[in-house]
């Protein structure tokens, strides 16, 4: 065992990974709490405007939000194939798969930054030109405030996890990131999944409300 | 592992010995990774927001003592309760006995070298320093006149004071709580001497525990609160205005889904401590072992379902208000099961009178007191009529003050031989003790009368009939100020010329007393191997204990 890797307060590389493991859970356990409190909100509001909150999700395009649901599905993917590989001590695959997980994550920014242009457009930002056709404008501005506030708070979070990336990249360019010390790739791993999951629950939260025509 | 030859009772006599306080420059303090000087950290940084948040109360007492007031502007006033609330709850009593005392005393009490994440701990202290700064700021631009619990539309819309740079100091501050709560709890799982079984562990462990589950469980609902309101307040838009379909309610069922576990936070640690002290003081075996562990971890889980008892009227459905107390009376059960306990653990102990002692037994009276006051503003009918009074304010004060304080205050008499290496003056010990238990009382029993009778909280005059009460908790808070001042006089007096310490001042069980006072860097010369229950404190059982030592 490579005495190098073991932090000096643990005795052992199991008891290191297991901390290790369990500090990133309870972590995300925090991170549900989070958004949470959020999708609470959210939750009040939508009983509350059932009629607002239809008409101002039918003005999101499932053309952005679909497509970018299967691109984070993807990234989890090559993240589950990045985690394994270093697991297994492919030194080469770990950096690819974890560099293509982060062009996914990128390309998912990208494209919700074509999206919140397009709503800016279509004024949809509240409290910054917001116009509304009918009679429920405050309701749906409250709408349109829970999309910003929930998907920026999803975005810092997928830019917080390509940084994780790249730097986990690094490391296991570097060797740093071997078969026997493979934990920080998995923990970026748990994380990562994490958002990917986030966004699982906003996508029909925020885009699939009730019957489009 | 280290196995060298050093006999871990060696007397701390030594000067020659290394130990965590050894080295001496800036830059080991600040970039320190060490669980006890972490705990030193906190304990500077909380004694500065405690002076500060004290001062505002000195003031709001001095305005109370003529009914009228001529010492500050109402205005002043409200922004006088603001700052004594939000620092005292989130810059001082939150971090009191959790980041303090279970920093410095978790890892050596189930025999780590240290906490399972070091680096991540000094950076909980370096957010805590912010949130504080960002707070201390807001009270220098001109101050917060919302009272600590920001209640909407006021904080969110209507208020003109420094409302987003204050809730951006507790949310910062509120990150270095998860953190730590964090790291207690992979500690407590992951880094357990060998044959420390969960039922070994001292009361004070399972109480962090469960202090631990409710700052990671809690504190990110405060946080997305809090950020809400921000967001509100800047952008005007938001889900708690009421003017776009949002509801002020739920700001209070999101805050109170916080702040009441939090309220957990400001007395399980308390409740932890005095169940190490009780059991030492009477050379006994704690009562009821696992009742008290498990009861830690009921008002945790119970203490999620009850935060509707501050909302008795505030537009709640009487069916969820009778719900709500019908919880609340059941989480008083586990803090009665405690006190039962550490009563049983008194009877037919050979209890020494040491100032910890004075204190954990200050403790258990002003608690139950606490305790019982509470079950009154649980019952539905009786809160209609306390409800925002001084009854509440003394009820809480005696679970805060009376509670947390005394047991930080007791704790940190206990343990200060093992922090510092030296004897605090006992005799002094004992009657600041008493001056605090005394200017305690002095203080908030007139404020119970005060709140049936009728005196709303927040005022800054009253009806001239009022007046002998506000006179009496005046005068108290002032001999409360006496007995804070001693032991911060005598503890700093002691680091120069108390007496040293031995390792084992109080012949106390528990895995901290078997390594030199102050420890050395890593705790233990050699890692500890437990093999039997704490606080095996009956003379044979002692014996056997003393076997593994």
């Amino acid at each position: 065992m490579p005495e190098d890797t073991v932090a000096h307060q643990f005795n052992t590389m199991e008891q290191q990974r297991e901390a290790d493991t369990l500090g990133m859970w309870i972590f995300l356990a925090t991170e549900v709490m989070f958004f949470g409190g959020l999708i609470l909100c959210y939750t009040f509001a939508r009983f509350s405007y059932p009629q607002a909150f239809e008409e101002a999700s039918h003005r999101l395009y499932v053309g952005y939000g679909g497509p970018n649901t299967a691109i984070l599905l993807c990234s989890s993917l090559t993240m589950a194939f990045a985690v394994q590989s270093a697991q297994l001590g492919r030194r080469r695959a770990t950096v690819a798969f974890l560099l293509g997980t982060a062009c996914l994550g990128l390309a998912f920014l990208v494209v919700k930054g074509f999206e919140y242009h397009t709503d800016y457009v279509e004024q949809l930002v509240p409290r910054w030109h917001f116009k509304w056709e009918g009679s429920e404008a405050p309701h749906a501005e409250l709408f349109f405030w829970l999309y910003f506030t929930l998907t920026a708070l999803h975005a810092i979070h997928v830019t917080i996890g390509i940084g994780l990336l790249l730097v986990m990249a690094v490391l296991a360019a570097r060797r740093k990131i071997s078969a026997e010390n493979h934990m920080p790739a998995e923990i970026t791993g748990l994380y990562w999944h994490f958002v990917d999951i986030v966004w699982v629950f906003l996508f029909p939260l925020l885009y699939l409300i009730g019957h489009r025509q | 592992m280290n196995t060298t030859q050093i006999n871990l009772i060696e007397p701390a006599g030594d000067e020659a010995r290394e130990n965590y306080l050894t080295e001496h420059t800036v830059r080991s303090w600040l970039l320190t990774t060490d669980h006890k000087r972490i705990g030193i950290l906190y304990l500077l940084s909380i004694l500065v927001f405690f002076a500060i948040a004290a001062v505002a109360a000195a003031m709001m007492r001095i305005e109370l003592l003529t009914p009228n007031g001529h010492l500050v502007l109402p205005e002043t006033y409200n922004k006088l309760f603001t700052i004594h609330g939000v620092l005292m709850v989130w810059f001082f009593l939150i971090p009191s006995i959790p980041s303090v005392l279970g920093n410095f005393v978790i890892p050596m009490m189930i025999g780590a070298r240290d906490v399972a994440f070091p680096k991540l701990n000094l950076l909980s202290w370096y957010l805590f320093l912010v949130g504080g700064a960002l707070a201390v700021y807001s009270v220098i631009i001109g101050g917060v006149d919302t009272g600590w619990t920001f209640y909407t539309p006021y904080s969110s819309t209507y208020s003109n004071s420094n409302v987003v740079t204050m809730i951006a100091g507790v949310f910062v501050a509120g990150f270095s709580s998860i953190l730590t709560g964090l790291n207690f709890i992979v500690t407590i799982h992951k880094m357990r001497a060998p044959g420390m079984t969960w039922f070994r562990l001292p009361l004070f462990i399972w109480s962090l525990y469960s202090t631990s589950l409710i700052l990671v469980l809690a504190t990110p609902v405060l946080a997305i609160t809090l950020l809400a309101i921000s967001v509100e307040r800047i952008w005007g838009v938001g889900i708690f205005d009421p003017d776009l379909g949002g509801d002020p309610v739920l700001f209070q069922h999101m805050f109170w889904f916080y702040s009441h576990p939090a309220v957990y936070v400001m007395i399980l640690p308390g409740m932890g401590v005095i169940s190490e002290l009780v059991t030492c003081f009477s050379r006994k075996t704690i009562f009821g072992y696992y009742f008290i562990a498990f009861s830690s971890i009921a008002i945790a889980v119970v203490g999620f379902l009850v935060w509707g008892h501050h909302m008795f009227v505030s537009s709640q459905s009487i069916y969820a208000g009778l719900v709500f107390s019908v919880l609340s009376f059941i989480v008083a059960a586990p803090s009665a099961i405690k006190v039962f306990n550490w009563t049983a653990t008194l009877y037919k102990g050979s209890i020494s009178y040491d100032t910890p002692m004075l204190y954990a037994l200050a403790f258990i009276g002003l608690f139950t007191i606490g305790g019982l006051t509470g079950l009154f503003l649980a019952a539905l009918a009786v809160d209609v009529h306390l409800h925002d009074t001084y009854f509440v304010i003394a009820h809480f004060h005696y679970i805060m003050v009376g509670g947390m304080v005394t047991g930080f205050m007791g704790g940190l008499h206990y343990w200060w031989p093992k922090i510092s290496g030296r004897m605090y003056p006992e005799s002094l010990g004992r009657i600041a003790a008493l001056v605090t238990f005394i200017g305690f009382n002095l203080t908030f029993f007139p404020q119970f009368l005060l709140g049936y009778l009728g005196q709303p909280r927040r005022y800054h005059s009253y009806p001239p009939e009022f007046q002998i009460f506000h006179v009496l908790s005046t005068a108290g808070a002032s001999v409360l100020m006496i007995g804070y001042l001693m032991p911060l006089c005598y503890f700093v007096w002691s680091l120069w010329y108390g007496k040293k310490a031995p390792a084992n001042p109080w012949e106390a069980t528990g895995l901290e007393w078997k390594t030199a006072s102050p420890p050395p860097c890593d705790n233990f010369e050699e890692t500890p191997l437990v093999t039997h229950k704490p606080y095996q404190y009956k003379p044979e059982e002692l014996r056997e204990g003393a076997q593994h030592a």
